[in-house]
C-alpha cells in the first residue's frame, strides 16, 4: 500500500498543476462569455493555433522561447480580435444559437485551416525539460512551470479586473449592459478589449500547454469540451465557480488516469458532470438559457 | 399538380437504379441518403431550438454496437440495430434528463452535447483494443456477399432502395412530428418555457420525447452507415467534426423546412466529392475548410438556409394582409 | 438647457412617445409627471441616448444629442439615473461610484467626486466595500444617485428615485434633489408620487399616454384637475 500512496500523491500533485492551466482556459471562456453572452466554441481551436505558432517561432525560426511566447499571446489576442469583429459582432443581435453554430464554423474552419497548412502529423517543440523527484514522485519540472505562469496569469488578469477603469468597466458590463452608455462606455471598445483579452489568455494556454504535448490539428479536441463542462459545472461567466470546477475536474481527470488509460479519465469527468448535474443543480450553477 | 407531383418524383427515384445503373453515382446517392436520414434526425430536435452539438456521438453508438454486436456476439443487425437503438436512447436520456429536469437550455445544453460527443469519441478511443480506436474498425463480411440475415449486399440497387427508403421513413416521421401535439408544445417550450409549464404542458417530457427520438434516428443512420460502409472509424461517424457537420448541412439546407436537410446533404456531399477529386489527398482538410466559411457566412446572412430562404421568398411573392404599422 | 421638439420614440413596432416637446432652462428644476405607462422613462432614455428616438430633435446646449453616439452624451455634462436604480449588484458602493466616474474627464476629479458624494451621503462612506446588492432601497438610491454625481454632471436625469421607497426615505430623497439643486445641477425628474416631485421643482409636464397633456409651473399644476384626471380618468 505504500507504493499505491506514492502514485495517488503523484497523482494528486498533477492533478492540481493540471488545474491550474484548465483555470486559465476556463477564465478565458468565462470572460467572453460574461462580457459579450457569447461561447466561442472555437477557443480550443485558437489555443491550437497559439501551438502551431510557438513551434514556428521556437523550433523552426530559432526564436528565443520568452520572445515566442510573447509574440504567439499577441498574436492570438489580434485572433480573438478578429473573431469577434469578423464573426461575432455581425451577430450580436442574432439568436444566440447561431452565434454559437457561427464559432463552430469558424472551429471547423481552423481545424482544416490547419490540416492543410501543416498537415496531420504530430508536431513537438523538441524541448526536454528535466524531471524532479521529490520523495519518490516524479513531477515534471514543464507542468511545475504551466503551474506557475497560469497561475502569474490570473493574477494578473485579477488585477486589471479590480485596479482599472477598463478592468472595472468589463465587470460592469457583464452585470448590467444597457446602462453602460449612461457612464460614457463605448461597449464595443469593451467587447474588442475582452475579445483580445480572451485571446491573449489562449495565448497564453498554449505557451504552456506546447511544453508539454504535442501538436496536432486535432488537439483542441483534447480539452476544448473539458473546458466547456467545468464553465457549464461552474456556471457560465462565473470566474469563481470556473476556477473551482476547474480543479476539480483535473483532479478527477488525473485520478482517472492514475487507474486506466487517460480517455477513461476523461470520461470518467463526464460522468462525474452529470452525476452533479443531480446532487447539487442549485450548488455551482445558475440557471442562465 | 403538385398533388401528384410527389408522387411521381417517388416513383422516379425508386425507379431510377434499374434505369441507370452505374456504380459510382448510386453510391453517392446512397451516401447522401444516408446522410440526408442522419442530418433530417438532428432537425427534428434542432427547429424546436434544442441544438444538440453532439449527435455524433449517437450515430457513433448506432454504428460501433452494431459492428460490435455483429464481430463479437455474432448478433445479426437485426437484433443488433435494435440493440443501439435502445443504446443511444438510454445515452440521450442520462445526458438529456438531467439537462431538461435542471432547466440547462440553450448555450448550456449545446455544450453539454458538444461534449457527449467528444466523450464517445473518447471512449471509443480507449477501448481501442476492442474497437480499433482512431484506426477504425470493420465489421466482417458475410462469406457470400450478400445476406439478408447479416444485411450486408452487394448490390447497390438493393442499399440504393434501403436508403431510399430509410430516407422516406426520416421524412415521414418530419412531418408526422410537424402535424402532432408535440410540436406545439415544443414551440410554446421554445418561446416560453415558464408559460408553457404553466398552461400544463410536461416540459421536460416532451423535450425528452424529442430528444430521444432525435436520438434514436441519428443511431439508425449510424447503424446503416456501418452496414453499407462496412468500415467506420470515430471521426466519420462520432465526434465534433461530424456533429458540427450535421447542424452545418442542416442549417444551410434549411431546419424548418421537411426537406431542408436534405438539401444541406446534398451539398455538403457533393461539395466533399468534387473537392476529393479535384485535388485528390490534398485535398484532406479542404472540404471542412470550405464548410466552415460557408457554415459561418451563411449563418450570418441566410440563418434560414437555402431551401428556408427560398421558400420565404415564395411566400413574400403571394399576397399578404398589408401589416399594421404604427405611426412613424 | 436641454430641448426636446417632437420627439417619437419605441421599442419595435410599440411606440411609446407622440410629439412630445418640452425644455429645460439652465438652473431649473423640472418635473414630468404621470400615471403608470405613460412613456415617462422612455422619455428619460431618449433624452440620455440609451435609445434614439424615431422622430424629433434632442438638443443639449446647441449639441444635436440625436446625432451623438451615446456613450459621449454623459461627457456633455448630462447624467442619468435609471428606474429601479440598476446598480451593479455585484460589486461594492465604491466600484459603482468608480464606474459613474468612468468617462476620461472624470478621471482626474475622482477623488474630489469621491469625497463630494461622501459628504453628500455619509452613509454610502461607511459602506464603501459592501456589495451595492445587499443594500436598502434608500441606500441603494443614494448609491445611484452618487453615481450619477460622479461625472460632475450639469443636468441630472433622474427616473422614478421614489419607486418602491418607504414614505420616510423618499422625503430624504427629494430633500436631496433640493440640495443637489442648490449646488448648481439643473434637475430633470420624472415622477408618479406627483405631492413629492411638485414640492421640489419649478415647472412641470403631465405626459399620459405618450403625450404630454398639461403643463406649467409646479403649484398652479397641483391645484389644477387635469392631474387627477390624467391619473384616475375622471
Amino acid at each position: 500500500m505504500g507504493i499505491f500512496d506514492i502514485y495517488l500523491l503523484e497523482a494528486l500533485i498533477n492533478g492540481v498543476l493540471l488545474g491550474g492551466v484548465l483555470a486559465l482556459l476556463s477564465l478565458g471562456l468565462n470572460l467572453i462569455f460574461g462580457v459579450i453572452d457569447v461561447v466561442w466554441i472555437c477557443y480550443a481551436e485558437l489555443i491550437m493555433l497559439g501551438m502551431y505558432s510557438m513551434y514556428f517561432l521556437y523550433s523552426v525560426y530559432h526564436l528565443p522561447l520568452v520572445a515566442a511566447a510573447v509574440v504567439c499571446i499577441i498574436g492570438v489576442a489580434v485572433l480573438g480580435v478578429l473573431l469577434h469583429v469578423l464573426v461575432i459582432a455581425p451577430l450580436l443581435g442574432a439568436a444566440p444559437i447561431n452565434q454559437l453554430l457561427a464559432t463552430g464554423g469558424v472551429l471547423f474552419f481552423l481545424q482544416s485551416a490547419a490540416t492543410v497548412m501543416f498537415g496531420v502529423e504530430f508536431k513537438n517543440l523538441g524541448m526536454r525539460l528535466p524531471v524532479l523527484k521529490l520523495s519518490g514522485m516524479f513531477i515534471s519540472y514543464s507542468r511545475l512551470l504551466a503551474f506557475a505562469f497560469a497561475l502569474v496569469g490570473m493574477v494578473l488578469v485579477y488585477l486589471f479586473l479590480t485596479r482599472t477603469y477598463t478592468g472595472t468597466a468589463i465587470r460592469a458590463i457583464s452585470q448590467d449592459r444597457q446602462i453602460m452608455v449612461l457612464m460614457g462606455v463605448d461597449s464595443r471598445r469593451i467587447y474588442l478589449i475582452t475579445s483580445a483579452l480572451g485571446g491573449g489568455l489562449a495565448g497564453l494556454a498554449a505557451c504552456l500547454l506546447v511544453l508539454q504535448y504535442d501538436i496536432h490539428p486535432f488537439v483542441g479536441l483534447s480539452f476544448g469540451p473539458i473546458t466547456f463542462l467545468i464553465c457549464v459545472l461552474g456556471s457560465l461567466g462565473n470566474f469563481g465557480g470556473g476556477f473551482v470546477a476547474a480543479f476539480v475536474f483535473a483532479e478527477i481527470i488525473s485520478l482517472g488516469g492514475l487507474y486506466s488509460d487517460l480517455e477513461w479519465g476523461y470520461v470518467l469527468a463526464f460522468a462525474f458532470f452529470i452525476v452533479m448535474m443531480f446532487i447539487r443543480p442549485q450548488g455551482l450553477m445558475t440557471r442562465r438559457s | 399538380m403538385t398533388r401528384v407531383l410527389p408522387w411521381l418524383a417517388g416513383a422516379a427515384l425508386i425507379g431510377l437504379p434499374f434505369v441507370y445503373n452505374s456504380p459510382y453515382p448510386l453510391h453517392i446517392l446512397v451516401i447522401i441518403l444516408i446522410w440526408s436520414f442522419a442530418y433530417t434526425s438532428w432537425s427534428v430536435m434542432g427547429r424546436f431550438g434544442l441544438t444538440s452539438l453532439g449527435h455524433g456521438g449517437f450515430m457513433g453508438v448506432g454504428a460501433y454496437v452494431t459492428a460490435l454486436a455483429w464481430n463479437k456476439a455474432g448478433l445479426s443487425p437485426w437484433l443488433g440495430i435494435p440493440l443501439a437503438l435502445v443504446c443511444a436512447a438510454a445515452l440521450a436520456v442520462v445526458v438529456a434528463y438531467p439537462c431538461f429536469r435542471f432547466k440547462i437550455t440553450g448555450h448550456y445544453f449545446a455544450l453539454v452535447t458538444l461534449a457527449l460527443s467528444g466523450i464517445v469519441l473518447q471512449v471509443i478511443t480507449a477501448t481501442r483494443d476492442h474497437t480499433g480506436g482512431s484506426l477504425g474498425y470493420t465489421p466482417e463480411r458475410y462469406q457470400g456477399g450478400s445476406s439478408l440475415w447479416a444485411l450486408q449486399f452487394g448490390s447497390k440497387t438493393t442499399w440504393y432502395l434501403i436508403a431510399l427508403g430509410v430516407w422516406g421513413l426520416g421524412l415521414w416521421i418530419w412531418y408526422r412530428v410537424d402535424r402532432s401535439m408535440l410540436r406545439y408544445a415544443l414551440e410554446a417550450i421554445a418561446e416560453d418555457e415558464d408559460a408553457a409549464a404553466a398552461a400544463g404542458v410536461h416540459v421536460t417530457a416532451e423535450k425528452l420525447k424529442i430528444t430521444v427520438l432525435s436520438a434514436v434516428m441519428t443511431a439508425l443512420a449510424g447503424s446503416l452507415y456501418c452496414q453499407y460502409q462496412l468500415f467506420i472509424s470515430p471521426d466519420t461517424v462520432s465526434g465534433i467534426s461530424v456533429s458540427l457537420q450535421m447542424v452545418f448541412a442542416a442549417v444551410v439546407g434549411g431546419i424548418y423546412v421537411a426537406f431542408g436537410p436534405t438539401v444541406g446533404a446534398v451539398i455538403t456531399i457533393v461539395l466533399a466529392e468534387v473537392l476529393r477529386i479535384s485535388f485528390g489527398t490534398r485535398a484532406v482538410g479542404y472540404d471542412n475548410l470550405v464548410y466552415g466559411i460557408l457554415l459561418v457566412i451563411f449563418i450570418v446572412f441566410l440563418p434560414k438556409g437555402i431551401l428556408g430562404s427560398l421558400l420565404d421568398l415564395r411566400r413574400v411573392r403571394r399576397p399578404a394582409a398589408p401589416a399594421a404599422v404604427p405611426g412613424t | 438647457m436641454l430641448e426636446l421638439a417632437r420627439v417619437r420614440a419605441g421599442y419595435g413596432t410599440f411606440q411609446a412617445l407622440f410629439d412630445v416637446s418640452l425644455e429645460v432652462r439652465a438652473g431649473e428644476a423640472v418635473g414630468v409627471i404621470g400615471p403608470n405607462g405613460a412613456g415617462k422613462t422612455t422619455l428619460m432614455r431618449v433624452a440620455s441616448g440609451m435609445i434614439r428616438p424615431t422622430a424629433g430633435t434632442i438638443v443639449m446646449e446647441g449639441v444635436d444629442l440625436v446625432t451623438t453616439p451615446p456613450h459621449r452624451i454623459v461627457a456633455l455634462g448630462m447624467a442619468h439615473v435609471p428606474e429601479s436604480r440598476r446598480l451593479f449588484a455585484g460589486m461594492t458602493v465604491e466600484e459603482n461610484l468608480r464606474m459613474g466616474g468612468f468617462m476620461p474627464a472624470a478621471r482626474p476629479k475622482f477623488r474630489q467626486r469621491l469625497d463630494f458624494v461622501y459628504e453628500l451621503f455619509p452613509r454610502l462612506r461607511e459602506r464603501r466595500h459592501q456589495r451595492a446588492g445587499s443594500m436598502s432601497g434608500g441606500e441603494q438610491q443614494m448609491c445611484a444617485i452618487g453615481r450619477a454625481l460622479m461625472s460632475e454632471p450639469r443636468l441630472l436625469l433622474l427616473d422614478e428615485p421614489s419607486a418602491g421607497l418607504a414614505p420616510v426615505i423618499v422625503e430624504m430623497v427629494f430633500d436631496l434633489v433640493k440640495r443637489i439643486r442648490a449646488t448648481g445641477v439643473t434637475v430633470l425628474i420624472v415622477e408618479q408620487n406627483v405631492q413629492q416631485v411638485l414640492r421640489v421643482v419649478d415647472r412641470a409636464y403631465l405626459l399620459k399616454a405618450g403625450s404630454i397633456r398639461a403643463s406649467g409651473p409646479a403649484a398652479e399644476l397641483l391645484a389644477s384637475d387635469s392631474i387627477r384626471e390624467a391619473y384616475l380618468g375622471v
